[in-house]
C-alpha cells in the first residue's frame, strides 16, 4: 500500500516536474524566440479567399482559391465514383469496393433513419456527404483550402436542407406538417409552449446544422496553424509543437469524417421529420 | 470594393510589421468567413459544385454502383440456387447408387441362389443316374455270378460224374448214368 501510494505521488511529481518544464520552456520560446520570427501566429489566414488568377477585382464569378478546391472536390468523386467503378466488377477491385462502400453506407444511412420511403432523395443527400467528406478530407492536405470551413458554404448546405425539407413536409403532410409542433403527448396546458419550444428549435436547425460543420473544421485548422506557429517560434523546442500538430492532424482526420457523418445523418432525421411529422 | 482594398495594404503592412500585426489590424486577425464580399462569389461556386457533384451521380455513379450491386446480388442468388440444385443433383445420384447397388445385391443373391438350385439339380440327377446305373451294374455282375456258379456247379456235377464213373470202371463195377447222376445230386446237396 504505502509502495503503491509512493509511486502515485511519484507520477505525481513526475507530472508537475515535466508541466513546469513545458511550461518554462514555451515561455523561453517566446522570450528568446528569433526576432524575425516573432509570434506571427495568422490562423486565419489559410481561410482567406483570393481570387485564383491574381487580380484584387472580386465578382461573384471569379474563380478563387475555394473555387479550385471545390473543384477538386468534384474531381476527386468522379475519380473515385466514376473512375473507380468503370470495370463494373462483380468481384471488384480496391477502388470499385470503398466506391461501393461509400454508397452502401449512405444508402443504409438513408433507408434506416429516414424511412423507406426516403430512398428516392438519396442522390442529393449523397451529394451532399461526398462533397463535405472531400473537401474535408482534401483540405487537410497542408496549404490546401477547406471550403467546409466557410459559414457561407455550410450554411447553403444547411439551407438547401432546410427549405427542402420544409416545402417537401407540407406538399406531403400539407398542414399535418405543423403536428411536428405539437407534442400530442404532453399535456394539453403545456401543448403551445412546446409548440413555440419546438417551432424555435426547428428554426434553429439551420444554424446549428451548418455551424457545427464550419466551427469543428475551422477550429481544427486553425488550432494546427497555432501550434505551426508556435514551432515556428520555438527554435530548438518546435518538436513539442510538433508532437502537438501530429496529435490534433489525427483528431482532425476522425472529425473530417465524423462531421461529414453528422451532417448527413441530421439531414436524414429532418427528412424523416418532413415525411412522418406525427410525434 | 473597399473591403479588398484595405486587405491589400493589411497584406503589405503585415510583412513589414508581422508581431503587431494580428493585434494592431482588425481585418487580418478577423475571420475571412464572416467577409460578406465574398459570400456571393462562394455560393454561386458551391451551387455549381453541387449540381455537378449532383448529375455525375445521378446520371452516371449511382445507376452504374446500384446496377453493379443488383448484378452481385443475382449472381450471389444464382450461384446458391445452382449450387443447392447440384447439391440435390448428388443427394440423388447418391440415393440411385445406393438403390443400383442394393438391386445388385439383390439379383446376384437371386443368380446365387438359381445357381446353386441348378447344380443342386444336376447333382442329383447325375447321382440318381449314376446310381441307376450302378445298380445295373450290380444286378448283371450277380447275374454273370450266378451264370458262373451255376456253370462251375454243373462242371463240378460233370466232372463228379466223368471221375466216378471212370473210378467205378477202374473198381470194375458198372453203374447206369442215372444212378450215378442221382447219387452225386445228392450228395453234392449235402
Amino acid at each position: 500500500m504505502a509502495d503503491e501510494s509512493a509511486k502515485k505521488s511519484g507520477g505525481g511529481i513526475t507530472k508537475i516536474v515535466f508541466f513546469l518544464v513545458m511550461a518554462l520552456v514555451l515561455l523561453s520560446g517566446l522570450l528568446f524566440a528569433p526576432d524575425h520570427a516573432g509570434l506571427a501566429i495568422h490562423p486565419m489566414d489559410q481561410f482567406k479567399i483570393a481570387p485564383l488568377f491574381g487580380g484584387e477585382h472580386m465578382s461573384w464569378f471569379t474563380p478563387t482559391n475555394e473555387t479550385l478546391w471545390m473543384g477538386l472536390t468534384v474531381v476527386g468523386i468522379v475519380l473515385l465514383l466514376v473512375i473507380g467503378t468503370r470495370g463494373r466488377a462483380i468481384v471488384p477491385t480496391r477502388t470499385q469496393s470503398v466506391a461501393e462502400m461509400a454508397y452502401g453506407f449512405v444508402y443504409k444511412m438513408v433507408e434506416d433513419v429516414a424511412g423507406k420511403d426516403a430512398v428516392k432523395y438519396f442522390p442529393g443527400i449523397m451529394t451532399l456527404f461526398l462533397f463535405i467528406v472531400f473537401a474535408n478530407f482534401l483540405g487537410l492536405i497542408p496549404k490546401s483550402f477547406t471550403p467546409t470551413s466557410h459559414i457561407a458554404v455550410t450554411a447553403v448546405l444547411a439551407m438547401i436542407v432546410f427549405v427542402f425539407v420544409t416545402v417537401l413536409g407540407f406538399v406531403k403532410n400539407g398542414a399535418g406538417f405543423l403536428g411536428l409542433f405539437w407534442v400530442s403527448s404532453a399535456p394539453l396546458a403545456l401543448r403551445p409552449i412546446l409548440a413555440v419550444i419546438e417551432l424555435i428549435s426547428y428554426f434553429v436547425r439551420p444554424v446549428s446544422h451548418s455551424i457545427r460543420l464550419a466551427g469543428n473544421v475551422m477550429a481544427g485548422h486553425a488550432v494546427i496553424k497555432v501550434f505551426a506557429g508556435f514551432a515556428g517560434a520555438l527554435g530548438l523546442f518546435s518538436f513539442l509543437p510538433i508532437l502537438a500538430i501530429s496529435a490534433v492532424y489525427a483528431l482532425e482526420v476522425l472529425v473530417a469524417f465524423i462531421q461529414a457523418y453528422v451532417f448527413t445523418i441530421l439531414t436524414c432525421v429532418y427528412l424523416k421529420d418532413a415525411l412522418h411529422p406525427s410525434h | 470594393m473597399a473591403n479588398t482594398t484595405t486587405q491589400t495594404t493589411d497584406a503589405a503592412h503585415g510583412t513589414a510589421d508581422m508581431a503587431h500585426g494580428a493585434a494592431g489590424h482588425a481585418e487580418s486577425a478577423g475571420m475571412p468567413q464572416l467577409d460578406f464580399s465574398t459570400f456571393g462569389n462562394q455560393i454561386f461556386w458551391l451551387v455549381v459544385t453541387l449540381v455537378v457533384i449532383y448529375f455525375v451521380l445521378t446520371k452516371i455513379a449511382l445507376p452504374r454502383i446500384e446496377a453493379v450491386l443488383a448484378d452481385r446480388q443475382s449472381t450471389i442468388t444464382n450461384d446458391i440456387a445452382a449450387a443447392e440444385e447440384l447439391k440435390q443433383q448428388a443427394v440423388k445420384a447418391e440415393d440411385a447408387y445406393n438403390q443400383a447397388l442394393a438391386d445388385a445385391r439383390i439379383e446376384a443373391n437371386k443368380i446365387v441362389a438359381e445357381a446353386r438350385a441348378e447344380i443342386q439339380a444336376d447333382v442329383d440327377k447325375a447321382a440318381a443316374k449314376a446310381d441307376a446305373e450302378i445298380a445295373a451294374k450290380a444286378a448283371e455282375s450277380e447275374a454273370a455270378i450266378a451264370e458262373i456258379r451255376k456253370g462251375a456247379v454243373e462242371s463240378v456235377k460233370a466232372v463228379a460224374k466223368d471221375t466216378t464213373k471212370e473210378i467205378l470202371a477202374v473198381l470194375g463195377t458198372k453203374a447206369d448214368a442215372k444212378t450215378i447222376t442221382a447219387a452225386i445230386t445228392a450228395r453234392m446237396k449235402g
